[in-house]
């Protein structure tokens, strides 16, 4: 990063740390893209540049149908627990303490307590008798799941950011008669935004990446990206999945460049 | 308290609970509800092919603490399992000390750029985990073995002579999952980061505070919401933490998350993976609990 | 939101609905059902087989015990195959249905999980052994001495699959025990040769095909599978032995669960594996031999000839089906397996 001259938010060595950071966090990844374009069929020693593992994950129909009913899954749990963790952290903050709301911060924050197989298996026992009970099968429980263990994810930051907002923004929306609907929408709302935006990126990607949950309580026909890999596992990993992971890659580029010349424009 | 305050002080519990409603429901249904049965399996008795029998039985929770040996035939203290919990208590605070030492800088950053960037930079930490866990988990595990990029880099510099031997060690899993949790530090430090007033800092150097002052007693006090939200959002889910520790400490030597599934699974013990389960959330919960305390005694002797 | 919430009816609507006709559910092993079969089936009955993967047994067995997942067959290891029989999990075959079932082989009719074959149908076999590579270690290889008395050469570059059953198994049949052994003298025994080989191994991890063949590990307890490819990569370097002191055999079979809702689809598509042509399809996919009578001569010739897969005759008699540990067994074989994890 280029210095500007005095500023007053620098830290020394933040900057230096927060690149470090960075470039660390991309190393893998950039392994892994790379890989993808091997030709051999390992995924870690190079044998020259080849496409044909995209070909084939294109080709290769369970991995399409995985990829998309992944992101359906991350996307609807996503917007789910965003809402639901947004409303109860409305509920749990900047307010003088009542009775059971310890409870209900413990609730909210239940399912990071115990390991995910364990959740895995009661759900598993849970589901399965309302499956047999209802004969519906379909991704709805996987939905409801990945929304429940997504909530915490959402509602922590967004009460961090509640908990630090500056409350009299608010009182002065009130004072001039804007109505409490009003000032939510015109006033926490928007201040609240970087608290739900977190919350929301947090939940998707946690929900893209759950395993153990997803692979104890999907159906027949119900594999996501992550339990069709994990089949994989004992067998051979071929850079396919590479491949589909630089798609995913691709497509989240795209999505954020677009997103954020949209964004700039209005501004 | 007057009787207006008094009503107004139960509409506020009122809408409170209204508010946090709808996530309850959702929770109880798909989340905490189910684990009643957990709760009611860890008293049955183990079916040796997988479930339980529905007859009671405190053998599950007595083999948490009393292993019985098989062995010598007696009863002697678990020091296997209090092995295990050890190293995962101490890998999980590891993993969140380092994450907030990577993590504060890197939220600071990014909630110092200028305000149209934000977005941008906070997208840049998160892509990265658009790709599956296990994948990451590969990747990295390509980077950090002998012949990886990490080695063959600092070979290339000259500052080692022969490769650092990683994969397989502690030191790989606590990388791995200092990666795996970054951002789940890094997105609540940001938010509260984010309102942080930059004028404090001015006041602070203007009272001729050192750097290092101003951040202990200016900075860190105001962000610590976001301080505690994060270290939660680590610490617990790398105590259950399962996939990294299994691909990045080779799988020689196992975590709570994988021993508990180690009872559900090959060892079809249920009773015991269930009471170790049971055990794992009380504690975890006792500690959140002592922890909410004291943040909000904190907060209130701060603004009282 | 309500467009919202009525996208998400439509969407869980469609997803719902299970068995229509000409479909089938199949659970089964990740990365092990053919493409090109299910294509050819496909194709010839018009009927669409659903492949939905899991990882173990044991959590198959726990997901169906637990009901309602819409599979119509799975493929259990034979030490299971008993547990789902005895559960009720899978049903009697009508064997009436099956005009092929005459082609699995004979020594896979009457295997002692299931006799007479009533209830499963073979998939694919193989055997769990050590692969090492010979230019890092040539002496004897088909022995359990290869990863439970580690070779200079091979100390700190040796592997071991996290399989329980097979790691203790072949422990306990190293020190002259049985599989399944209640016996603590022969189990104490077992533990302490674990344990004490344990420093030498590298790791206890799966993904022996890429590291074999990228010298990663110089030898790691493998599924035959998994070595032939191994083989072939490193033309050869990498040869499998089977130890003398028993190795264990795995068998997967298709069964078909008793509450499966499309049973003459089921029916159709089992027939159809005990086709040799089509259940060498089933074994140039994944590697392993399948049980079916004449399917050697569709297979790829690498695999004919491979000594992975065809096992020699001067090893066959040390092959073991491992029997499903139970009670006190069971009990000796998890506390060796947390001793040696902890």
């Amino acid at each position: 990063m280029a210095e500007r001259g005095f500023q007053i938010s620098r830290l020394p060595g933040f900057a230096t740390m927060a690149v470090a950071a960075f470039v660390l966090l991309y190393l893998p990844i950039v392994t892994l893209v790379i890989f993808s374009f091997n030709a051999s069929n390992s995924v870690a020693v190079w044998g020259g540049f080849s496409l044909h593992w995209y070909g084939d994950a294109w080709a290769n129909q369970a991995v399409k149908d995985a990829t998309v009913r992944s992101l359906v899954i991350g996307v609807s749990a996503s917007v789910l627990s965003t809402t639901l963790a947004t409303l109860a952290a409305l509920g749990t903050t900047r307010r003088r303490a009542y009775r059971g709301q310890t409870l209900i911060y413990v609730m909210i924050n239940q399912p990071l307590m115990v390991p995910e197989v364990v959740t895995a298996v009661a759900l598993m026992i849970f589901f399965g008798i309302i499956k047999v009970a209802t004969g519906y099968q379909g991704l709805g429980y996987l939905i409801a799941a990945h929304t429940a263990f997504c909530i915490p994810f959402a509602y922590l930051p967004i009460r961090a950011r509640l908990e630090s907002m500056d409350l009299s923004l608010e009182t002065a929306a009130a004072d001039l008669y804007a109505t409490p609907w009003q000032t939510f929408r015109r006033v926490t709302l928007p201040l609240l935004a970087p608290g739900i935006m977190a919350g929301a990126m947090l939940s998707f990607v946690i929900s893209l990446d759950d395993v153990v949950i997803t692979e104890f309580v999907k159906s027949g026909g119900q594999d996501t990206l992550p339990t069709y890999m994990l089949g994989q596992l004992r067998r051979a990993f071929t850079p396919e999945v590479n491949a589909i992971s630089t798609m995913l890659l691709g497509v989240t580029v795209v999505l954020l460049t677009a997103f954020f010349l949209l964004t700039r424009k209005r501004d | 308290m007057s009787p207006a305050e008094e009503q107004a002080l139960r509409a506020s519990a009122r809408n409170g609970w209204l508010l946090s409603l709808p996530a309850l429901v959702v929770l109880a249904l798909a989340a905490s509800g189910p684990l009643l049965i957990v709760v009611y399996y860890s008293f049955l008795t183990a079916n040796d092919t997988g479930g339980v029998i529905r007859q009671f039985s405190i053998e599950g929770w007595r083999s948490i603490f009393l292993s019985y040996d098989i062995f010598e035939d007696r009863y002697t203290l678990a020091d296997a399992h209090l092995k295990i919990f050890w190293r995962s208590v101490w890998l999980s605070l590891t993993t969140t000390a380092l994450t907030f030492v990577i993590g504060f800088p890197t939220a600071w950053f990014i909630a110092t750029r200028p305000p149209s960037q934000r977005a941008l930079w906070l997208f840049l930490i998160t892509i990265p985990f658009w790709t599956n866990l296990l994948i990451r988990t590969f990747a990295i595990n390509e980077v950090i073995r002998n012949e990886g990029i990490l080695n063959t880099t600092l070979l290339w510099l000259g500052v080692i002579s022969e490769p650092l031997r990683i994969v397989y060690t502690e030191t790989a899993v606590l990388i791995g999952m200092t990666y795996v949790y970054l951002p789940l530090m890094v997105l609540p430090l940001y938010a509260t980061i984010e309102r942080f007033d930059m004028r404090l800092l001015e006041a602070a150097y203007d009272l001729y505070a050192s750097r290092w002052t101003t951040l202990r007693r200016v900075i860190l006090p105001i962000v610590k919401p976001g301080i505690i939200a994060g270290s939660i959002l680590v610490f617990v889910p790398s105590l259950g933490a399962y996939v990294t520790p299994r691909i990045l400490g080779g799988g020689k030597k196992m975590m709570i998350g994988n021993f508990i599934e180690l009872q559900f699974l090959q060892g079809r013990n249920w009773p015991l993976g269930a009471a170790l389960s049971v055990l794992l959330l009380i504690i975890v919960m006792a500690a959140l609990l002592v922890y909410v305390r004291v943040a909000n005694r904190d907060r209130s002797a701060g603004h009282g | 939101m309500k467009r919202l919430l009525s996208a998400t009816a439509l969407l869980l609507a469609s997803t719902g609905l299970a068995s229509a006709e000409g479909k089938l559910q199949l659970y089964n092993w990740g990365n092990y059902t053919s493409p090109e079969l299910l294509a050819k089936f496909e194709k010839e009955t018009g009927i669409k087989v659903t492949v939905t993967d899991y990882d173990s047994n044991d959590v198959a067995l726990a997901k169906v015990e637990a009901g309602g997942s819409g599979f119509d067959l799975v493929v259990p290891s034979a030490n299971y195959v008993p547990i789902w029989i005895e559960k009720g999990l899978i049903q009697e075959l009508d064997l009436s249905r099956l005009p092929n079932h005459a082609n699995i082989a004979p020594e896979w009719r009457d295997v002692a999980w299931d006799p007479g074959r009533k209830f499963t149908i073979p998939w694919q076999w193989g055997s769990t052994g050590i692969a090492v590579n010979t230019k890092v270690y040539s002496g004897d290889i088909n022995t359990s001495a290869v990863f439970l008395d580690v070779p200079a050469e091979l100390k700190g570059k040796i592997n071991v699959v996290p399989e329980m059953n097979d790691i203790v198994a072949l422990a306990t049949m190293y020190v002259g025990g049985e599989p399944c052994s209640e016996d603590p003298e022969v189990m104490k025994k077992a533990r302490d040769a674990l344990l004490a080989a344990k420093p030498d191994w590298i790791s206890m991890d799966y993904g022996a095909t890429e590291r074999l063949s990228n010298g990663d590990w110089a030898a790691s307890v493998n599924w035959n599978g998994s070595t032939m490819r191994v083989r072939l990569n490193t033309n050869g370097d990498v040869q499998y032995g089977y130890p003398r002191e028993g190795y264990p055999l795995f068998m997967d079979s298709v069964a078909l669960l008793s509450d499966a809702k499309n049973v003459d689809e089921a029916y159709r598509f089992l027939d159809f594996i005990m086709l040799p042509e089509n259940a060498a399809l089933i074994s140039n996919f994944a590697r392993y031999a399948n049980g079916i009578a004449g399917s050697e001569a569709f297979m790829d010739p690498e695999m004919r000839e491979a000594p992975e897969v065809m096992i020699p005759e001067e090893h066959k008699a040390a092959g073991v089906f491992l029997p499903t540990c139970t009670g006190k067994a069971l009990d000796y074989i998890t506390a060796i397996w947390t001793e040696l994890q902890k």
